[in-house]
């Protein structure tokens, strides 16, 4: 039993190892960010792994909103951010001028900290993207890729006779991840995550921090979250920023039981925040 | 003794009442009265509208008002006419109405509706900053203004179009006065819509352009359908006012109590002839005088139902995004 465990860690490590020689995902290169005059980020280096999750934590304000907003730019929806440096997701910067940020999108998904289920049926919610992509033709591939999304997001047999009705009918916990299946059924590479669980109470909390676990086999994972638990539970890199600064990142384990900076440490430990 | 020294003053009770009052109740005073007087005056109003409406069915018949096809009110005036009763079925009136206001509603949906979706999402802030004090002065420009500008503008143009294409059409038509009370409307639709486009929350149109939906999809997809029970409030609000227009109607529309649905013909509405009953002087008893409340009484009812449901919907609406 000991050992079968042991055995099953060494696999998993072993095919952590193989994911992270595939190369990173997402780089980060010297993004700053400006809102008018003010700069928010300064000079943020960073790689993303495939397949894994990474915790975005870091004091209120200091820039993790607007980091995770520059991957997928939505930043692009506010008149007075310009964002500077490069940002390169399978070796193509989605900065450059021939980038479609519809496409770019639809490769990007987002899941936002307030619920924000469509005024439209269960179904219609999941169905959105696919019908927007065009990705799905028929009725019954479309029945599929909704179940199959449904299912995915855990929320399958909760949902499964009341598809018609309208997702905003929900509870909280359902609402996100009613989010999140719409976010999966167009199949995208990255998921964003701004504080997923913030709206929602510790049971809810605890069905969609499994999820984010059970999803890393397909997704790649980007999370904010003002919980300290959180990130140790669902991440397997974290990265500190404060005042704007990426100040440290690496394995979740090490950046918690071996902060390399003291800020790090005194935010870790509740001394600043 | 300071006043520190009085709060902690020993025996003395420290919640005793410092303040008479007496200011607050006189505000209060004022406040209710005033609130009072717009109360009683509607009530007023109302009262003496139902009242005058049943002297009227006490005189003519209520079936005949509601039913009757044939509208002429001119009762014995002088001595020569005696015997002549009057006739007093207000369907072609309301049916003038209710083509009038189709018409009128058939401009001002679509202009409204699209002026408003351009302003509240395609409109840079410049644009919108000059294009909306510009749709809201429209809606200040007097009602009798657009009136003359059916008549001497729209009313030639129709009479002239027809005419080169082998057409008569009187120079009075309800298709004048339809448009110009569409135009009117326009703004009242646009900034109505506008406030409810606006009030579907960020957070869904995040969502959406979060999945990589283009600007144009996402108020089409989520925005349009998400506002569309304020947008059905905002347009009945806009219906309900213009049943209740009057100046248009009567310089562009004509008295000829006709019953059609030729826009192309002249018609009369509800209004126009409340109006003409009760210009110069009347007996204050006579059938005709009192028909004007009647008349009044069912706009009154009408629009009030209009307005409640169209308030409704909208409150619903917004309730909906809070
Ligand atoms: N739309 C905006 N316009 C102007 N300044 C902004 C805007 N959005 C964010 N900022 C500023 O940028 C800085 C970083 O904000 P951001 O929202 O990224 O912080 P955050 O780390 O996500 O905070 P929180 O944990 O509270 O969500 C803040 O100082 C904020 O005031
Ligand atoms: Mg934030």
């Amino acid at each position: 039993m000991l050992n079968n465990s042991v055995e099953s860690e060494q696999k998993m490590s072993e095919f952590e190892k193989t994911l992270d020689e595939n190369g990173p995902i997402i780089q980060a290169k010297g993004v700053e960010v400006y809102y008018g005059e003010k700069q928010a980020l300064f000079g943020i280096d960073i790689d993303f792994q495939k397949h894994q999750v990474t915790s975005l934590i870091g004091p209120s304000g200091c820039g993790k909103s607007t980091f995770l907003r520059c991957i997928n730019r939505m930043n692009d929806l506010v008149d007075i951010a310009r964002v500077e440096g490069q940002v390169i997701i399978e070796n193509q910067d989605i900065y450059s001028k021939d980038v479609d940020v519809v496409a770019l999108r639809a490769h990007v998904g987002m899941v936002f900290q307030k619920p924000n289920p469509f005024p439209k049926s269960i179904y219609d919610n999941v169905a959105y993207g696919p019908r927007i992509h065009k990705t799905v033709t028929s009725k019954d591939e479309m029945d599929y890729v909704v179940e199959h999304s449904l299912k995915r997001a855990g929320l399958w047999d909760e949902v499964k006779d009341r598809l018609q009705e309208q997702g905003t009918g929900l509870s909280g916990g359902q609402q996100q991840r009613l989010c999140i299946a719409r976010a999966i059924a167009i199949e995208p590479k990255v998921i964003l995550m701004d504080e997923p669980c913030s709206a929602l109470d510790p049971i809810a909390t605890a069905v969609v921090e499994e999820l984010i676990d059970e999803l890393r086999e397909r997704f790649t994972i980007i999370i904010v979250t003002h919980s300290m638990q959180q990130a140790a539970r669902v991440s397997q890199k974290t990265a500190f920023f404060h005042l704007g600064n990426l100040v440290e990142h690496g394995d979740t384990d090490q950046i918690f039981t071996n902060p390399q900076d003291d800020r790090t440490e005194n935010y870790i430990t509740g001394r600043i925040g | 003794m300071s006043d520190i020294s009085s709060k902690f003053a020993v025996g003395v009770n420290p919640f005793a009442k410092k303040r008479s009052g007496i200011a607050d109740k006189l505000i209060m005073v004022v406040l209710i009265s005033c609130a009072s007087v717009a109360i009683l005056a509607t009530i007023g109003i109302v009262m003496s509208l139902i009242f005058e409406t049943i002297r009227f069915f006490e005189q003519v018949p209520i079936t005949d008002f509601l039913f009757g096809t044939h509208w002429s009110p001119q009762t014995a005036i002088t001595a020569e006419v005696v015997g002549s009763s009057g006739a007093f079925g207000a369907v072609p009136l309301i049916t003038g109405t209710l083509l009038i206001s189709f018409i009128a509603m058939l401009i001002a949906t679509p202009l409204g509706l699209a002026s408003a979706v351009y302003l509240a999402e395609f409109a840079s802030s410049r644009t919108r900053s000059i294009a909306k004090p510009l749709l809201e002065m429209l809606a200040g420009i007097p009602s009798v203004v657009y009136g003359f500008f059916a008549a001497l503008t729209i009313a030639p143009f129709i009479r002239n179009t027809g005419a080169t294409a082998g057409f008569e059409i009187s120079s009075e038509s309800a298709l004048a006065a339809g448009i110009a009370m569409g135009i009117m409307v326009v703004p009242l639709v646009s900034s109505l819509s506008d406030d409810v486009i606006n009030s579907v929350p960020q957070s869904l149109r995040d969502a959406s352009l979060g999945m990589g939906a283009t600007h144009a999809e996402t108020v089409r997809k989520v925005v349009l359908p998400a506002a569309v029970p304020g947008i059905a409030g905002s347009l009945l609000l806009a219906t309900s006012s213009a049943i209740g227009e009057t100046m248009i109607v009567v310089m562009a529309a004509g008295l000829a109590a006709n019953l059609t649905l030729n826009p192309f013909e002249a018609v009369t509405t509800v209004t126009v002839q409340i109006v003409t009953l009760l210009t110069g002087d009347q007996e204050f008893d006579s059938a005709k005088t009192l028909s004007a409340f009647a008349l009044g009484l069912f706009l009154f009812v009408i629009t009030l139902i209009l307005n409640v449901i169209a308030l409704k919907i909208v409150n619903h609406f917004r309730e909906q995004y809070d």
